[in-house]
């Protein structure tokens, strides 16, 4: 579904990503895993359009998308949740909701995805009218979740889900990650919570200073002595 | 409660000339009132998109030069034996070319530092009002220079059918000046609740976020300092017609302070931020006049300053909001700690 072929990219004199090749089949949860300035996110930010490629190609769903800007990506149906800051915080939950539907224009159905969303989430409903900024820890990075799915993608990159967030949130975050792509969107997880990605995903890679090293079945990534050593603390 | 308030003051403002004759009272809240339409301009690219131009009376004096130029008429020549005559039009023309003209400014400086904004957009719009104003002072055979551009006439608006009416008095333009204020204050209210407001506000909220939801930052920007710039020369032309003279000295940076002063002191973000503060350091020269000596009444003006932003950091706007909880859409207490959430 989605093709990732050499792709090269920093930010001034540094080089982020050395040239990785990866691919997401369609359907599956796949996951990046890798320490800190690894290139996860920018990894992330290359295939969203933020960052622009120095070389190599990303191709979805057999469109060529190397060089596109963010409106065409997402509109070409791959949705972005970056990391940090998760909402607009002034905006109430609603608008929030919104502005993950910026590029669609077919209004009814922007207002029935928006109902979906309350319906898995009642307490988004409970507090439409309410600045996302008041929202708990939890509720905003559900906000950001409905958010991300009001675009309808087909394929979802959430960055760093589990930042910040109380561990049984945590639980409740990957469950409804679990459930997105069990319901047919396929789903990009970068998350430094190494042994949560690899048990729950369908495939994964490992990322080490802008290159990938390994890649393999979750249950295979989890097996491999080096990323015991390194990623799992074991 | 916000509609119902916003009518009362309305009306209020239509009955001052009803009890107030005092024709230096009325010039100066004229003069105000024309000032206030550039703070709220300003507010739209302040507060709205977080972006702060500190040239923003270069529109506004182009808004004036443009509309005044084009109802005098003018013949200029320029290089390779070019001979540009223009004939005099009516004012109406003139404000409309000023608003456009304005506002295509506002494009090009918006596309010049959109790219990298913040302190870079700062730069160049101070430079930009400073090109203007050496170009005013200087192009003498369009503007007169030093020597003022004289006689403009006053506004005038034709109905078909009805003939000519011409804005001759105080009074006249008194209600022109509201007329006009209050139709931007709807302009900029509709503009920040649509669909490309709502990106505006979230690029100043979270611009990562919203560049990942897919909003196009330099146009958006650029959108709003072409309605902002747009606003502001329309006022400019306010003032031409009304003031009938006109100088380089309109572009003077101090009159681009006194309007960020009247937008941060009435509350950037808010849509009466602007009309409340403007109205307060706009009046306040001439409430203090009788009581004090002028160079007293800069004190005066800048200790008030001072007083009103250590009590209510946020602006007079949000901390009424915050006192008066009841006019404010729901959001947590606590909450509006920036001033945004009431214009939503």
């Amino acid at each position: 579904m989605l093709e990732v072929i050499n792709a090269v990219c920093g930010y001034g004199g540094v080089t982020a990503l050395q040239g990785i090749s990866f691919e997401v089949k369609a359907g599956q949860l796949v996951a990046l895993i890798g320490a800190n300035g690894a290139g996860k996110s920018t990894t992330l930010r290359a295939i969203s359009g933020l960052v622009p490629l120095r070389a190599g190609a990303l191709r979805f769903d057999n469109e060529v998308l190397t060089g596109a800007r963010p409106p065409r990506i997402l509109k070409s149906g791959i949705a972005h949740c970056p990391e940090g800051r998760r909402v607009f915080p002034h905006m109430t939950v609603e608008e929030n909701l919104d502005m993950g539907a910026y590029l669609r224009s077919d209004r009814s159905e922007v207002a029935a995805d928006r109902d979906r969303i309350y319906g898995e989430f009642p307490r988004l409903a409970e507090r439409r009218k309410q600045a996302a900024g008041t929202l708990s820890g939890g509720e905003q990075q559900m906000l950001a979740i409905g958010r991300a799915l009001m675009s309808r993608p087909r394929l979802v990159m959430f960055d760093e889900p589990s930042l910040g967030l109380a561990p049984n949130i945590v639980e409740r975050t990957f469950a409804i990650i679990r459930r997105i792509r069990d319901t047919g969107t396929t789903v990009l997880l970068v998350e430094q919570n190494a042994f949560a990605a690899l048990d729950m995903c369908d495939h994964a890679y490992l990322l080490e200073g802008g290159r990938i090293v390994l890649s393999g079945t979750g249950a295979e990534l989890i097996a491999n002595p080096h990323v015991r050593k390194a990623y799992l603390g074991a | 409660m916000k509609l119902l308030l916003s009518i009362v003051v309305v009306a209020a403002l239509a009955a001052v000339p009803l009890w107030l004759s005092d024709p230096y009272l009325l010039n100066a809240l004229i003069t105000t009132g024309i000032f206030v339409i550039g703070a709220m301009s300003l507010n739209l690219l302040l507060g709205f998109t977080g972006q702060l131009s500190l040239g923003h009376i270069a529109f506004f004096g182009i808004g004036a030069y443009v509309s005044a130029l084009t109802s005098l008429g003018f013949s200029v020549s320029l290089p390779f034996g070019l001979h540009v005559v223009h004939e005099p039009w009516p004012p109406l023309a003139g404000f409309a070319i000023a608003v456009l003209v304005s506002g295509l400014c506002g494009y090009l400086v918006g596309r010049l530092s959109f790219r990298v904004r913040g302190a870079y957009f700062v730069i160049v719009t101070i430079s930009f009002a400073e090109v203007v104003r050496l170009v005013a002072l200087n192009w003498v055979e369009l503007t007169q220079g030093p020597l003022a551009l004289t006689s403009i006439p006053p506004m005038q608006v034709g109905f078909p059918g009805l003939g000519e009416f011409v804005f001759r008095t105080k009074l006249h333009n008194y209600y022109l000046v509201l007329g006009v204020a209050v139709a931007c204050y709807l302009l900029i209210a509709r503009l920040v609740r649509s669909h490309v407001g709502r990106a505006m506000r979230g690029l100043m909220e979270n611009e990562t976020l919203a560049v990942s939801i897919g909003i196009d930052v330099t146009k958006t920007l650029t959108l709003a300092a072409v309605v902002s710039a747009g606003i502001c020369g329309g006022a400019g032309s306010l003032y031409a017609h009304y003031i009938k003279i006109i100088d380089p000295e309109v572009f003077a940076f101090i009159n681009t302070v006194t309007m960020v002063i009247m937008v941060i002191t009435g509350g950037k973000g808010t849509l009466a931020g602007p009309v409340v503060g403007g109205l307060i350091f706009g009046l306040m020269p001439v409430a203090l006049r009788p009581v004090m000596a002028p160079e007293a009444q800069w004190i005066a003006y800048g200790s008030a300053l001072i007083v009103i932003l250590f009590i209510m950091p946020r602006g007079i706007v949000p901390a009424l909001m915050q006192w008066f909880p009841r006019m404010k859409p729901v959001t947590a207490p606590g909450f509006a700690k920036r001033g945004v959430e009431e214009s939503a």
